[in-house]
């Protein structure tokens, strides 16, 4: 008996060789393929044979085609005599625009609350505690319909507007304020401001190396702060003050001139940012609460005050943990921008919809869609990474 | 929104490979045992939904023309609210297979997207809506303006167009709903609020004061808004076709809805044909003959359907205008039944 067990489990099985688990394994991934190629294929073929019969263009021609539409807010020059093309970009430049802003928000807001959550003063825990638990629980688009409709309702007519300091303005068509105009001169201005940005890293550097070295601080923060000021401000006057602001006047229906803000964007970028805030603020307090307490207690017994030692050692740490799940809140935002299109703010989505509505190109559209929101998670996800890798731990 | 808009363009691009590969509309309504129309999400007059869900209008009455025409029964009609934006995709995937919903007939939709239009149940332009307070009495006086419309309409087209034509700058702030519109509007949002002067006279009933609001006198485009279904299945479009013209034959020929049994007496040949006693046009269309006879008593004709949803003594208040028959100083006119 225990011979023939031996040989048996030794020996490839007798028979058949279909009964080899090896073959059986190849053979069914195989079909496997085969069958999402035919079905991809028959996807593909028979859409474009439907696409034909009912005689819809397709391709990315139309994208050269005049859009003939008006858009509120463009970042680039936009008229409605430009194309399909131009149209998404601006779109796609107005998403990234609200991803970028929101995000700076969401993560300043998140992270105040969440340190705010662990504070030991009562009123400002019970606060953030209130902030985070009434608004991540309540639908988004419900909050972005509320900075919306509600606060436009509560905001006076343009010849009624709230006036800061005569140059802003806030009305129901939004936020007014003055803006800078660059004349003849002024890129010696920005070369300033680049030096100055150049020299503070440089300073920074140099002032950290010295303090690992010998031990000694040098406060870079302060002299950074008034080269950046200053060096341009010398430029300024250096080439002539070539800067101008220009103010916004109320003429007929509304203003104009100046920097405007559109109700539909403020609306956005704070739905968006003050939502996903909270959801970082819960990840901030996880993070902090994920260093040791004996860490703290370290950093005291050293003699370290509470501000340096949250700043010097618990943040540093707690961002390791920090990171990850900040990245797909980050994700999350941007992908939810999308909900734009309820308040007429000219997203992506928004503006390529109307495209698809006017050209019938909706396979086409949709693939744009795809491309672009994988595109954008992947840079972010991508930028984040290395961002992590930085903070990970460095064994000395 | 986004949410509905994704699945259905996804829908578009799967149904364009699965629904639509068969030919045969009529066919399949038949097998089904009801239409699917494609509506507004609500627009009164042309087609609102009642609180009971109940479905009601200029377009809804079309829809239910043909339900009757095909299954002699007006109920056997579904409906799907759509926006503007998303009514062409909903028709092309197969989604629905008619769309009555304040269409505007063009060129470019009537060719490269793939549909074709029935013919016109409404003559329509575009129009401005401004509260009175502003002391506007002209478009023309629009020059840097907040207009609100709808997105993926003709209407938000013209506006550019016309703005653009008369030099004047303006803001176009375009929303998806016509619900968040008329609310942005109400809320002082914008100046003004253009869409088809129809449009703009339901819409008008839902703003918190409707006699603060004016229309300005201004028409600046051709707005012929007709039902629309799929290029390429004959017989369906005949059916969807002939539905419209026979309603409009009926009101020439002085076929109403309470004297319909009584007309069958009639010895004009020509009420004859439409009424299904001579001749068998019916069943040229796929249809049996007293298709005509049965769309009449479901609704009436197209001026009892006019007046009835929008004419003078609805909330609308609507004159026949343009929309009159030919024979009495309108446009309206439909090839004969012969
Ligand atoms: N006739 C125009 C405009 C049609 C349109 O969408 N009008 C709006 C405003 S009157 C509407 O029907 N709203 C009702 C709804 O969206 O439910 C077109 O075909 O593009």
């Amino acid at each position: 008996m225990a011979v023939q067990e031996h040989s048996s489990a030794d020996e490839p099985p007798r028979g058949s060789i279909l009964n080899d688990p090896r073959v059986r394994s190849v053979f069914y991934q195989l079909v496997v393929v085969a069958i999402i190629v035919i079905l991809g294929w028959e996807i593909v073929s028979n859409t474009m044979a439907n696409l034909k019969r009912q005689e819809i263009a397709s391709g990315f021609g139309f994208l050269e085609n005049t859009a003939g539409f008006g858009i509120i807010q463009t970042l680039v020059h936009y008229t409605e005599t430009s194309n399909y093309g131009r149209a998404l970009l601006v779109g796609l430049l107005n998403t990234m625009l609200v991803a970028v802003i929101g995000v700076a928000m969401a993560t300043i807001i998140g992270f105040i609350v969440g340190v705010g959550r662990l504070s030991s003063n009562w009123i400002i825990a019970k606060l953030a505690y209130l902030y985070v638990e009434i608004l991540r629980n309540i639908p988004l688009l419900l909050q972005i319909f509320f900075w919306y409709f509600a606060v436009l309702r509560a905001v006076p007519s343009p010849r009624n507007s709230v006036t800061f300091l005569d140059s802003i303005f806030i009305n129901n068509r939004g936020i007014y304020g003055p803006k800078a105009l660059f004349g003849e001169g002024s890129v010696a201005i920005g070369i300033a401001l680049l030096l100055a940005v150049a020299g503070s890293i440089v300073l920074h550097v140099w002032a950290r190396k010295r303090q690992e070295a010998t031990g000694q601080r040098f406060r870079s923060g302060l002299s950074a702060l008034g080269m950046i000021i200053g060096l341009p401000v010398v430029a300024y006057f250096a080439s002539g003050m070539p800067v101008s602001v220009e103010y916004p006047v109320l003429r007929g229906f509304n203003f104009v001139g100046g920097l405007q803000l559109t109700p539909e964007f403020v609306a956005l970028v704070l739905a968006l940012s003050i939502y996903t805030a909270s959801f970082i603020a819960e990840i901030v307090r996880a993070g902090i609460l994920a260093v040791s307490h004996g860490q703290t207690e370290a950093a005291g017994a050293l003699g370290l005050r509470p501000g340096p030692t949250l700043r010097l050692v618990v943040i540093p740490q707690a961002m390791r943990v920090i990171i990850p799940p900040l990245t797909s809140q980050y994700l999350n935002l941007t992908k939810n921008s999308s909900l734009a299109v309820a308040i007429a703010y000219p997203d992506l989505v928004s503006v390529g919809g109307t495209v698809l509505n006017q050209t019938g190109q909706a396979i086409e559209i949709i693939g744009i869609w795809m491309f672009v929101y994988l595109s954008l998670s992947l840079i972010t996800s991508a930028f984040m990474n290395w961002y992590n890798q930085r903070m990970a731990l460095v064994e000395r | 929104m986004t949410i509905k808009l994704l699945p259905l363009a996804l829908g578009a691009a799967l149904g364009m490979a699965v629904t639509a590969a068969s030919g045969a509309t009529l066919d399949d309504v038949k097998a089904k045992g009801f239409v699917q129309c494609g509506v507004s999400q609500g627009l009164p007059g042309f087609s609102n939904p009642d609180s009971a869900g109940n479905w009601s209008g200029l377009d809804v009455d079309f829809c239910k023309a043909m339900a009757a025409a095909i299954f002699g029964d007006p109920s056997a009609a579904k409906y799907t609210p759509l926006s503007a934006k998303e009514r062409f995709t909903a028709l092309q995937s197969g989604e629905i297979d008619v769309l009555p919903r304040n269409t505007t007939w063009t060129m470019t939709r009537d060719t490269t997207l793939g549909l074709n239009f029935v013919g016109v149940n409404y003559y329509d332009g575009q129009g401005f809506m401004v509260r009175k307070a502003l002391g506007v009495s002209s478009a023309l006086e629009l020059s840097g303006a907040s207009i609100c419309t709808n997105t993926g309409t003709t209407t938000e087209l013209n506006v550019a167009d016309y703005f653009r034509a008369n030099n004047m700058p303006y803001e176009i702030v375009a929303f998806e709903k016509s619900d968040e519109v008329v609310q942005a509007y109400d809320s002082g949002r914008c100046d003004v609020y253009t869409t088809d002067a129809s449009g703009l006279y339901a819409q008008r009933l839902k703003l918190t004061n409707p006699d603060d609001h004016m229309v300005l006198p201004e028409i600046i485009s051709k707005e012929p808004l007709g039902p629309v279904v799929r290029q390429g299945d004959d017989q369906w479009f005949n059916v969807a076709k002939w539905t419209l013209f026979a309603m409009i034959n009926a009101e020439e020929l002085g076929v109403t809805k309470a004297n319909v049994e009584d007309m069958k007496s009639s010895d004009n040949p020509a009420v004859k044909r439409l009424l299904g006693l001579e001749g068998s046009y019916g069943e040229a269309i796929g249809l049996s003959n007293d298709w005509a006879l049965n769309l009449i008593k479901a609704v009436g004709n197209y001026g009892e359907v006019f007046d009835n949803n929008v004419g003078p003594d609805t909330p609308l208040g609507i004159s026949r205008g343009l929309n009159a028959l030919w024979s009495k100083g309108g446009i309206m006119y439909a090839p004969p039944i012969r």
